[in-house]
């Protein structure tokens, strides 16, 4: 199973690749090695904080060896399973009987507890919600030392608060879900070149109505009156008659051996890679049948890509802007991008159709946009003027991505939603037992 | 094929119970804790293992409880083809500090490892045999292949374990008896959690994947990951004045 590269001895880092002092213990037995840590981790897909251990209980576990299938029911895809099972192996195992995850992310090197801890979302949230959603029941082992279900009729704020709850409400163990049945393994795709960042918005809600996976890929070096110009992505799963007969072969995954040197991915090179890919798309509009990897997982074919970011590593800045707000706040979010001479490797825009289940899901109705961003100097600034700007519109940030806020933007843009979430965790652990480098940071957990 | 697996929950036999059931073979289960073996005959059910898992109760420790473990996997696999083979992955590790300041300790591991797994491969031998013929796999140890002062203690139970399982290969393959030896070198599982891990340290897939054409082809032994295989070539041949000198 494709697991996370080595780490230098004593250092643990996110998918980011900033690092903090810490280490982990990998078992089979999670309600053995659970006991007494302040976190457990998966595949480390988080891109900042959120899988690190604190300065005062810097070892995590590692949940990626428990990893059994404890039940599979073929007649209602009902799925029970170990929360360090990956949806790689998932999707390995129930992909060819016609199975599939109901909501994905952009990999699939995420653990289930993982799926769950960000309640993470994809390309069909505004169809489908969140994973979180499509869960049923957890087994956790919560600040105390108990091991318990709950789902949610049972310990319902407990569960409610796990969904996107970032790991810190008890240690997940155990994951129930419900599957998806697919029509066939393959993936029809329509995409779109899109002008400006406003069409690009009335495009995504429009597609929408027909589309249960959409998704756009906006270039954010153009300014002026093409900024946000990209490419608008649908899809949806091919019917048996419009399908090839043959399962897809999934593709080699090339790995990236070395780091690149940190100006590899300079304002140059991130230019000309989002002009390259605006232009491949040379026809203004595509349709045709697609891997189902490559269509979820594009990233994915290049193992430890974000070696290619080097060795300082990279932020992903994901928001979402009420619609509320307007169109016009995304323009400005990258106008703020823009203007401070920041440039995005790989800029991503979706729609979000509904609030997500969790206490603190990120999803809700909007539009979102993921910025993948070079650590430079004046990074921690330009994550300022990006969060004041989403503030303003009165959006939020995915924690799952974060490594840069600060504690007073991110209590400000949840001063709505934090106080129930931190009654759940006094409830179940007045003395935060259970804590990451990330809760340390924006909640302000005893270090 | 019909396998029954003495050590399937965990490790190495995790990964190889997975390989055989996604290619649709017959498993039974035998261990030490029932829930256990009930999780992980649930996951080889949902990877496509052919028909239900079976699990029985046993315990490396009771050697009186082999017999009607080994049974009740024959009894299952009375009419969907008859028992085939017989893997086992269990067995007690421990370093060799552990083991000099824990005379318990050593006592339990040199019982289980060769004495008791010794006992288990007689009552599963005569099973197979019985059958017609199969093939019996055992995980023994590269840590047997010569004495070597960071493995004494486990060493020396891999060793004799190593040349009963020969010498049973030799004395049985004309009667259709094909007995795999296993010799894997240092894998990353929880046996190995927390200990440094030397050059050519593997996975479990991949060496459940070596270990399984080995079963398949019914080769004597197996190194596993592959480069131990050269590695455990040259060791061999070391004149005994260089093993004293070296320090792994």
């Amino acid at each position: 199973m494709p697991g996370v590269r080595r780490k230098a001895r004593g250092t643990l880092e996110g998918w980011g690749r900033q690092s903090v002092a810490g280490s982990e213990v990998r078992s089979e037995d999670l309600v053995r090695a659970t006991r007494d840590a302040p976190l457990s981790r998966g595949l480390g897909r988080s891109y900042g904080d959120a899988s690190l251990p604190p300065p005062g209980a810097p070892r995590a576990v590692n949940t990626t060896r428990a990893d059994r299938i404890l039940a599979f029911d073929e007649r209602t895809g009902r799925l029970r399973a170990e929360a360090g099972l990956s949806l790689f192996e998932l999707n390995r195992v129930l992909m060819p009987r016609g199975w599939f995850t109901p909501v994905t992310p952009g990999t699939q090197f995420v653990t289930l507890g993982g799926m769950v801890a960000a309640d993470i979302h994809g390309k069909n949230q505004h169809a489908a919600g969140d994973f979180g959603d499509h869960v049923t029941a957890l087994r956790m082992r919560v600040a105390d030392g108990r091991v318990l279900e709950c789902r949610p009729t049972l310990e319902p704020e407990l569960f409610a608060a796990t969904l996107g709850g970032m790991g810190l409400t008890g240690h997940i163990l155990e994951v129930e879900a419900q599957w998806e049945r697919i029509p066939s393994p393959w993936i029809h795709q329509y995409s779109r070149r899109i002008d400006d960042l406003d069409a690009f918005q009335q495009a995504l809600v429009d597609a929408a109505a027909d589309w249960p996976f959409t998704v756009g890929w906006i270039d954010s070096t153009t300014r002026g009156a093409h900024l946000g110009r990209g490419v608008l992505m649908c899809g949806r799963w091919a019917e048996p008659s419009e399908a090839p007969a043959r399962f897809p072969r999934s593709t080699l995954r090339a790995r990236l051996p070395v780091d690149l040197p940190g100006w590899a991915l300079g304002r140059t090179s991130v230019r000309a890679f989002n002009e390259l890919y605006y232009w491949r798309h040379w026809r203004r509009e595509a349709e045709g049948l697609v891997r189902p990897e490559a269509f979820f997982y594009p990233l994915d074919a290049l193992r430890d890509w974000n070696r290619a970011y080097g060795p300082r590593g990279f932020t992903q800045y994901q928001c979402v802007l009420p619609h509320e707000a307007g169109p016009s706040s995304a323009r400005r979010l990258m106008e703020v991008l823009t203007s401070r001479g920041g440039a995005s490797f790989l800029t991503v825009i979706k729609d979000f159709g509904r609030e997500g289940p969790g206490l603190l899901s990120f999803p809700r109705p909007g539009i979102t946009l993921a910025l993948d961003i070079p650590v430079r100097d004046d990074t921690q600034a330009l994550v300022d003027a990006l969060n004041e700007t989403v503030l303003d519109a009165g959006g939020r940030i995915y924690l799952a991505k974060d490594a840069f806020t600060r504690r007073e933007h991110f209590r400000a843009m949840e001063a709505e939603r934090l106080p129930a979430f931190e009654a759940v965790r006094d409830a179940w652990d007045p003395s935060r037992r259970l804590r990451s480098a990330l809760s340390v940071r924006l909640f302000g957990d005893p270090a | 094929m019909n396998v029954v697996f003495l050590g399937a929950t965990r490790g190495m036999g995790r990964a190889l119970a997975r390989q055989m059931a996604e290619r649709g073979d017959g498993l039974f289960l035998l261990g030490r804790a029932a829930d256990e073996l009930e999780r992980s005959a649930r996951d080889l059910d949902a990877r496509g293992a052919a028909g239900p898992v079976g699990t029985a109760r046993c315990d490396l420790e009771v050697p009186e409880g082999f017999g009607a473990a080994l049974d009740a996997a024959v009894d299952a696999f009375a009419g969907a083809g008859g028992l085939g083979v017989v893997v086992v992955t269990a067995g007690v590790f421990a370093t060799q500090d552990a083991l000099e300041d824990d005379p318990a300790l050593l006592e339990r591991m040199l019982r289980v490892n060769f004495a008791n797994t010794v006992l288990f491969c007689e009552a599963a031998r005569a099973r197979l045999l019985e059958a017609g013929g199969g093939t019996l796999c055992v995980f023994s140890s590269v840590a047997g292949e010569r004495g070597r002062r960071t493995v004494v203690l486990y060493g020396a139970s891999k060793a004799g374990l190593s040349r009963y399982l020969e010498g049973l290969d030799h004395r049985y393959r004309g009667r259709g008896l094909r007995v795999v030896t296993v010799k894997p070198g240092f894998v990353r599982t929880d046996m190995t959690e927390g200990l440094d891990a030397p050059p050519f340290a593997g996975e479990p897939g991949p060496v459940a994947a070596r270990v399984l054409r080995a079963i398949d082809r019914g080769a004597p032994v197996v190194y596993a990951p592959a480069p131990w295989a050269a590695v455990m070539a040259v060791i061999r041949r070391l004149p005994r004045a260089v093993m004293r000198r070296v320090r792994f």
